[in-house]
């Protein structure tokens, strides 16, 4: 199933990521075919295999419900591109 | 003094533990491969000089007190998606191009107690995402065999470090082939791990439920050995699998008789370079001669892995790179609000690569496509794993080619993402399966090194370790290295 130009825009700003006309154009072709690559699978008649979601069998995995220290705050903002005091700031995103 | 370039980490410790050479000058020495080839080799993407030999220095205090391990003093390299604390950790990716981990890796931290030496990261395709190298944002990796090619990926600069001589060993990951491939195009032994065995802590995220950590060596019991140090249970990691460690290095007796080896029919023909498959037969012969016992077996969804792997390593990859905001750690393009923000330093900062499979990722979740996508990809990856448990039935490993040819010029499949796909359908299904593999140089096509697959049960890492280390003592070909003083001013 070929992926069109609108489809590829549709799924960019899913993703958040701001693609630039040429680029919209190349993705379409080159989705298009890995896409059809993929559909191969449809030949296959899944109807009564159950689905892995892992591939090695495990039970949930829980910790003790125990406090122990966290990170101090200049580690956790040592990377931030913008911050004011000990927090990460970012634009307004209400008006 | 005696030249380490080409030492097995055995033969190094040994040497240090007899007092022949000190890490120090191990170090020094790889320091200086590292000037004078990396220029035209770019298997590094940040060197460590001062992190190394002051690690080396206390290394060689330890082995003073009769402390050492097997990999103490021992200069190593590490992938950089692997987080080193206070080392930048890039991806190779412009995003991250200063992000600075404030911890190590699990793994980083088993290297770091065990006295291993670090020279530096590696280059890498971009967030693992490619077969060659040529994804990162940070210039291609050369395969040091022939500077016109590839050296596989995506942990194309681990495998060319250790190839050239710069590293003893390194660390990789391997998502759907990115240690295996690039072992079997630079002639390096590379292991992937069973999904669980080794710590993915710290471990950047492409694939949570395909990536796997593991090393790339000179030797079989080199892999052996640092699969020692870094296999384990880790909390941190809530699929980390809570089995003891065996004794990796126990088993490798020379010994293969009694072992039934399969050979899977659909890993034979196809797109595969003839001169490729004559050479994996000729190492199967090996194996007869030696007494194992050989079977024809079928893995009968073979071809249907890959199209299986390129839902679901996409599909894990759009969740796991979600988190490149801007915000927190990474690059941050301004724009006219958070939204835009948001969309400018993701078109920025990821490549091409990435890009796709963020975009094929977030399509195959989609409202409408999740059944006729993702859904029938977690089904098929049942099959692909029941094929594997009807084979290990029968045989206790399975050998197979690692890649369908040689490594390939540089740029030959950079315009056909789907072509450039392909060169990893002999070692995606290992991972949708989520068991263990090795890749062994086999031998030699046009100069250029082949590389045999081993491919064993979920913890089956000793049994492909015994049949991969039987092989190495009964041939020549892990002895055989590329001659860069054909393109370096070194002596040789």
């Amino acid at each position: 199933m070929p992926i069109d130009r609108d489809t590829v825009a549709h799924v960019a700003e899913l993703a958040r990521i701001d693609l630039r006309p040429d680029e919209l154009d190349d993705l379409s072709v080159e989705l298009s075919s890995i896409v059809d690559h993929i559909a191969r699978l449809r030949e296959l008649d899944t109807d009564a295999v159950p689905p892995t979601a892992h591939a090695v069998p495990m039970e949930n995995v829980l910790r003790e419900d125990i406090v122990a220290p966290s990170w101090p705050p200049e580690a956790v903002l040592a990377n931030a591109s913008h911050r004011v005091g000990d927090l990460f700031e970012v634009q307004a995103i209400l008006d | 003094m005696i030249d380490s370039a080409y030492l097995t980490v055995g033969e190094a410790a040994a040497l240090l533990r007899g007092g022949e050479i000190s890490s120090v000058e191990l170090t020094q020495q790889s320091l200086r491969r590292i000037e004078q080839l990396d220029s035209e080799l770019h298997a590094f993407l940040t060197c460590t000089p001062d992190v190394a030999l002051m690690q080396a220095s206390e290394a060689d205090r330890r082995i003073a007190r009769g402390e050492a391990g097997p990999l103490t003093g021992i200069p190593m390299a590490l992938k950089d998606i692997l987080s080193t604390r206070g080392v930048r950790t890039t991806c190779a990716s412009k995003i991250l191009e200063s992000y600075v981990p404030q911890y190590d890796a699990g793994v980083v931290e088993r290297l770091r107690q065990a006295g291993c030496v670090l020279l530096g990261k590696t280059n890498m395709d971009e967030f693992a995402m490619g077969s060659s190298n040529e994804n990162s944002a940070f210039g291609p990796v050369r395969n040091p065999w022939n500077l016109d090619r590839v050296p596989g990926g995506s942990s194309g600069g681990s495998a060319a470090a250790v190839a050239a001589g710069e590293a003893m060993f390194a660390l990789g990951t391997d998502t759907g082939g990115s240690i295996r491939q690039p072992a079997a195009l630079t002639g390096t032994v590379g292991l992937k791990p069973t999904h669980g065995r080794v710590s993915r802590y710290g471990l950047i995220a492409f694939g949570s439920s395909l990536d796997q950590a593991g090393p790339i060596t000179r030797s079989v019991r080199d892999a052996a050995l640092v699969l020692q140090t870094i296999a384990g249970h880790d909390p941190r990691d809530s699929t980390s699998i809570n089995a003891p460690v065996p004794d990796y290095g126990a088993g490798l007796s020379g010994e293969v008789r009694g072992l039934k080896l399969g050979v899977p029919k659909e890993y034979f023909g196809g797109g595969m370079q003839a001169e490729v498959e004559a050479t994996i037969r000729a190492a199967i012969h090996v194996y007869e001669e030696l007494g194992a016992e050989i079977e024809e077996v079928s893995l009968p969804h073979t071809d249907y892995a890959l199209s299986t792997y390129y839902i679901i390593s996409p599909a894990e990859a759009m969740a796991n790179l979600a988190r490149y905001d801007g915000v927190r750690y990474g690059l941050s393009v301004p724009g006219e609000d958070m939204w835009e923000m948001f969309g400018r330093t993701r078109d920025v900062g990821f490549g091409n690569e990435v890009k796709r499979r963020i975009l094929l990722g977030t399509y195959a979740l989609s409202a409408g496509f999740y059944d006729a996508y993702y859904l029938k990809a977690q089904k098929v990856r049942t099959l692909v794993r029941r094929d594997f448990e009807a084979a290990f039935s029968r045989v206790d490993a399975l050998l197979a080619p690692t890649t369908p040819s040689v490594a390939f010029p540089i740029g030959e499949k950079t315009d056909d993402p789907l072509e450039m796909y392909l060169s990893d359908v002999y070692t995606v299904p290992i991972n949708i399966a989520g068991i263990c593999a090795i890749s062994i140089p086999a031998g030699f096509v046009q100069g250029l090194p082949v590389g045999l697959q081993i491919i064993g049960r979920p913890l089956g890492e000793e049994t492909i370790l015994r049949a991969a280390h039987a092989f190495e003592a009964a041939t020549e070909h892990a002895t055989r290295h590329p001659d860069v003083t054909a393109w370096a001013a070194v002596a040789s």
